[in-house]
């Protein structure tokens, strides 16, 4: 789920790019440093979820999880995020500097924003904490899809095939997060409930 | 899988300073994904690509990581020449082949590989630790540059955590396969691996503050950019200004 490099015009990625500062600025401005240590560690978590690939029909996909680090993390999540994007790009050159602006927009503002409007339904029944869960992964993934093919239309409207193929595809990926975000989350709640700022 | 293959050498490029090295592709890479010409996205990509070789990264693993980056170019030239543009068409069979599509797919796999060779050659030649440092120096805030270093430090860790569990997940007899069972399973091992990471932040953080530490991050080396440094840097913004210029003449054209 990356944009590469040399797709998007410059108002797309200006835009991209501010969004971004913005949303990182408001992030690390609530993290203090007692807390980033736990920030940097949830990130590096949050890079090799992306190495993980799960099967799924007959192919696999690779996690992202963004819904589950908003869950944990809220705004902390922006800047957690926009590093794992910035050592994806330097390790793999998925992604790069210029649209990474955009490519942070796409991950982290729906994962802040899933995060921050689901968390209160954890402190319900396990059950509750379970739809919390799900709706997280696949709200988050299905809003990231959406911003992407947005982004995609906005340069150029040329693009806008392209851009529900690229919706239409990544339908089964926001299933499989859904359920691994759901699972994950009652995994958390039983094991170590503090983690989802939740009192044991 | 997590490494640094091009980041080790002793050529131009690795010595140059990483401030100058993430000016300069920020320069180019800027010019080159904001032009609109075939003919200068060209240019850009040749130009690059001697950068690229000066580097004098080990053959094989650059192929493979171009096939890797390129597998998306390869989608856009499955789907743009069926979908995009209004123009000019070519019929081949059933098929309606535009144009247009085909002369944004190019230009797209131009500016998508021109600015790739530009990062492989001016920045993937540093070590990441060496880059943070130089964000830092460059104005990036403090806490970013912090947590930039952190997570890449711990990359590694977590990384091996993780598979350490998915090992153990193996020796137990789980194969993966289209089930729930399988999902619960990698969430499992993805929550112990968040769990252990959760618990091991907790445990650095008291190691580090029972060492002194105020928030600042002090690399053993701080390398001064010299007057090689600026030559280089002065090359770069040439390079850029030169194709910025080309693509204002192309379009008056």
């Amino acid at each position: 789920m990356h944009i590469s490099e040399g797709i998007l015009t410059a108002p797309v990625l200006t835009g991209g790019a501010v969004l971004t500062t913005v949303g990182t600025a408001i992030g690390l401005k609530k993290l203090d440093y007692d807390r980033i240590m736990t920030v940097s560690l949830l990130s590096a978590t949050f890079f090799v979820a992306s190495l993980i690939h799960v099967p799924i029909g007959p192919g696999s996909v690779h996690l992202l999880l963004g819904g589950l680090l908003g869950l944990i993390l809220g705004w902390g999540a922006f800047p957690a995020i926009v590093v794992a994007l910035s050592l994806q790009a330097i390790f793999f050159q998925y992604g790069g500097m210029l649209v990474l602006g955009v490519n942070g927009t796409i991950i982290a503002g729906p994962a802040v924003l899933c995060g921050l409007l689901f968390h209160p339904l954890l402190t319900g029944t396990r059950k509750k904490q379970m739809t919390a869960g799900f709706l997280a992964g696949f709200c988050a993934m299905f809003l990231s899809a959406v911003l992407m093919a947005g982004a995609l239309y906005l340069s150029d409207s040329g693009f806008l095939r392209v851009a529900g193929l690229v919706l239409a595809s990544h339908f089964p990926v926001m299933l499989i997060e859904g359920v691994i975000t759901m699972f994950v989350v009652s995994f958390l709640a039983r094991v170590q409930p503090e983690i989802l700022s939740l009192t044991p | 899988m997590i490494d640094e293959p091009f980041a080790t050498g002793s050529t131009l490029f690795h010595k140059r300073d990483p401030k100058i090295k993430i000016i300069g592709t920020t320069a180019i890479s800027m010019v080159l994904a904001l032009c609109t010409s075939i003919p200068v996205a060209a240019t850009g990509c040749i130009i690059t690509a001697i950068l690229l070789s000066f580097s004098r990264p080990n053959f094989k693993l650059l192929s493979r990581r171009l096939i890797q980056v390129n597998i998306f170019t390869l989608f856009i030239w499955i789907t743009l020449p069926l979908t995009y543009g209004k123009g000019e068409t070519i019929q081949l069979s059933f098929l309606n082949i535009h144009l247009d599509g085909i002369r944004m797919a190019a230009l797209i796999s131009l500016k998508t590989n021109g600015i790739l060779f530009c990062f492989l050659a001016l920045l993937a030649t540093s070590s990441t630790s060496s880059l943070g440092h130089g964000l830092e120096k460059l104005g990036v805030p403090r806490k970013l540059s912090f947590l930039f270093l952190f997570t890449y430090r711990q990359l590694f860790v977590i990384h091996q955590e993780y598979l350490r569990l998915q090992r153990a997940a193996k020796l137990r007899g789980f194969t993966p396969n289209n089930s729930l069972h399988t999902y619960q399973t990698y969430s499992h091992l993805f929550g112990m691996t968040l769990v252990k990471s959760w618990n091991r932040g907790e445990r650095i953080h008291q190691a580090m503050i029972l060492r002194g530490f105020n928030g600042r991050l002090i690399p053993l080396t701080q390398p001064q950019p010299g007057k090689a440094d600026y030559y280089f840097l002065f090359v770069m913004l040439l390079i850029s200004l030169f194709l910025a210029g080309l693509s204002f003449v192309s379009v008056s054209q």
